[in-house]
C-alpha cells in the first residue's frame, strides 16, 4: 500500500434533478474501474451509506473533486452545496440542472404557493381533503419533526456557491465525463470556471446538410417525420442546435429529433434564450419579408411557448432567472 | 412620493433613427428627457440579450428604432431581422411577467425628427400609465 500513489477522493451528490446524472456516472461502464483505480469515493448517497454528519466531520478541502448534480430547490440542498463546497478542492457542476437549473428550473415561471397548490390540492391523482401541506416544523407527541424549506426560486449551483468546473448535458455525455476524469487524474485541468466541453455549437458537430437557412413555416415534431439528411431547422422544426454548446455529438439529431438545448448557451452568448431568438428570427420569413403581404407578427405567432422552448434547460440561468414574482 | 419618471433605453441605428434623433435636436423639437440613447450600426445588431439586460437593470421601457422597411436598411435586411426579434421577445417578455408594451419598435428616417420626438413623447406617456418596471418593485 505504502508505495502506491495516494488515491484521490471523489464525492457525488444528487440535488434537484431526475437522477439521470447518477445513471450517467454508471454509463461510463468499465471506465468506472479506471475511476476506482485513481479515486476512492467518500460520499455518494445514491450508492453508499454515508451520512451528512460524516461529511461534516471531514477536514476542509479533504475531498479532491465533488461532482454535484441538480439545482438548489430547498434548504437541504443549499446546506449540502455549502458543505461540499467547504470540503472539496474542486466542485464540478455536473449536468444541465446544476449548471443551468435544467427542467426543474422551468418551475421558475411559478412559485412555492402555486406549486404546492397544484401538487397538494389540484392534482387529479391527489386526495387531500384536509389540504395538508408540507411544513418545515410539525409538532407531534413524540416531539418536533422538520422538513427542508422549499424555495420559490430554483437556483443553479453557481448562484449558491462558487463552482470550479461545469460538465454540461442532460445528462453529460460519457465522453465528456471520461475526458474530465482523465484531466483530473493527470492534473491537466483547464483554468477555473471552464466548461468541460468543446467551444462550439451543436450545429458544428451535426452531420446534416445545410443550404442557406430560410424557413417559412414552423412545424412541430409530431406533425411530420423529418427526412434524415437535411438540417431540421431548414425543414421547419425548431432545433436548438445553433444556440447550444456542443459535446453531445448531435445524438438527438442522429435519432431524428431536434436539439432541445441541454448543453446550455454556446460560447460567447449572454444567454441561451436570446441566442435562439436571434438565430430563429434571422431565418424565419427570409423568403417572404420583401413581399407586400408579408406579416411579421403572423410569422412569429407560429412559435408556440417560446419561453418553454428556448429556455427549456436554462431558465434559472437566464438573465431574468425567473418570472416576475406574483405579489 | 416622487413622481414616476420612466427610464427608457433607446437602441438607434446609426444611419436612420440616430440621425432622426439628431435632427429632432437641431430642429429644437421638444420631447421628454427620459430616453438614454445607445447608437448601434444597425437594428440588426441588437441582440435580444441587450434588451433583456436593459430590463434586468431597471429600464422601464426599451425603444428599438431603425430604417424603414422594406428598403432603407443600410445592411439590406437588418431591420427585418430586428422586427422579428422584437416581436418574438415581446412574447417571451409576456411569459416572464413583463408587459410587452414596454418594448417598442419604430422605423424613423433621418428626415423624421418630428417622428422621433412624437414616439418618445408617446412612449413616456404610455409608460407613466403602465407604472415602473415590475422587476424593480
Ligand atoms: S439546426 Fe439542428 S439539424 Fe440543423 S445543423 Fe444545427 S443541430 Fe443540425
Ligand atoms: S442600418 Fe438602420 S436598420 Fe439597418
Amino acid at each position: 500500500m505504502g508505495a502506491e500513489k495516494e488515491k484521490l477522493k471523489f464525492a457525488f451528490y444528487w440535488a434537484s434533478s431526475c437522477g439521470g446524472c447518477e445513471v450517467a456516472v454508471l454509463d461510463i461502464n468499465e471506465k468506472i474501474l479506471d475511476v476506482l483505480e485513481i479515486a476512492d469515493i467518500v460520499f455518494w448517497p445514491v450508492a453508499m451509506d454515508v451520512k451528512y454528519k460524516d461529511v461534516e466531520a471531514m477536514a476542509d478541502k479533504s475531498i479532491d473533486v465533488c461532482f454535484f448534480n441538480g439545482g438548489v430547490r430547498n434548504s437541504e440542498q443549499e446546506h449540502v452545496a455549502k458543505l461540499l463546497r467547504k470540503k472539496s478542492k474542486f466542485l464540478v457542476a455536473f449536468g444541465a440542472c446544476a449548471q443551468l437549473g435544467g427542467i426543474p428550473g422551468l418551475a421558475n415561471v411559478s412559485n412555492r404557493e402555486e406549486i404546492f397548490k397544484r401538487v397538494y390540492d389540484e392534482m387529479p391523482s391527489t386526495k387531500n381533503p384536509e389540504v395538508v401541506r408540507p411544513k418545515t416544523r410539525t409538532e407531534v407527541k413524540e416531539g418536533e419533526l422538520t422538513l427542508p424549506e422549499f424555495y420559490d426560486t430554483l437556483k443553479t449551483l453557481d448562484q449558491t456557491v462558487e463552482v470550479d468546473y461545469y460538465l454540461p448535458g442532460c445528462p453529460p455525455p460519457v465522453k465528456l465525463i471520461a475526458n474530465a476524469v482523465e484531466a483530473i487524474a493527470t492534473g491537466k485541468l483547464p483554468p477555473k470556471g471552464a466548461i468541460l466541453a468543446p467551444n462550439r455549437a451543436v450545429c458544428d458537430e451535426c452531420p446534416r446538410t445545410r443550404e442557406e437557412k430560410k424557413i417559412s413555416e414552423i412545424k412541430r415534431i409530431y406533425e411530420l417525420t423529418p427526412n434524415t439528411e437535411e438540417c431540421l431547422l431548414e425543414q421547419g422544426i425548431i432545433c436548438m442546435g445553433p444556440a447550444t454548446r456542443a459535446g453531445c455529438e448531435a445524438q438527438c439529431i442522429d435519432a431524428n429529433m431536434p436539439c432541445t438545448g441541454c448543453g446550455g448557451p454556446p460560447p460567447n452568448a449572454l444567454e441561451q434564450g436570446a441566442a435562439m431568438m436571434s438565430a430563429l428570427s434571422s431565418v424565419l420569413g427570409l423568403n417572404e419579408e420583401k413581399n407586400s403581404d408579408y406579416d411579421a407578427q403572423k410569422m412569429i405567432n407560429q412559435i408556440k411557448d417560446p419561453l418553454g422552448t428556448f429556455y427549456k434547460y436554462s431558465l434559472a440561468h437566464s438573465i431574468f432567472r425567473r418570472k416576475v414574482m406574483n405579489k | 412620493m416622487k413622481k414616476f419618471e420612466p427610464k427608457i433605453i433607446g437602441f438607434l441605428c446609426n444611419w436612420c433613427a440616430y440621425a432622426g434623433a439628431d435632427l429632432a435636436g437641431v430642429s429644437r423639437f421638444q420631447y421628454p428627457p427620459n430616453v438614454r440613447i445607445i447608437r448601434v450600426m444597425c437594428t440588426g445588431r441588437v441582440d435580444p440579450a441587450f434588451i433583456i439586460e436593459a430590463f434586468k437593470e431597471g429600464a422601464d421601457g426599451v425603444l428599438v428604432a431603425g430604417c424603414h422597411t422594406p428598403a432603407d436598411c443600410h445592411y439590406i435586411a437588418g431591420n427585418f431581422k430586428a422586427e422579428r426579434r422584437v416581436l418574438l421577445l415581446r412574447k417571451v417578455l409576456k411569459q416572464f411577467g413583463i408587459e410587452p408594451e414596454r418594448l417598442r419598435l419604430e422605423w424613423i428616417s433621418a428626415a423624421e425628427g418630428d417622428k422621433f420626438a412624437r414616439v418618445v413623447t408617446e412612449m413616456v406617456d404610455d409608460l407613466k400609465k403602465l407604472g415602473p418596471n415590475p422587476l424593480k418593485t
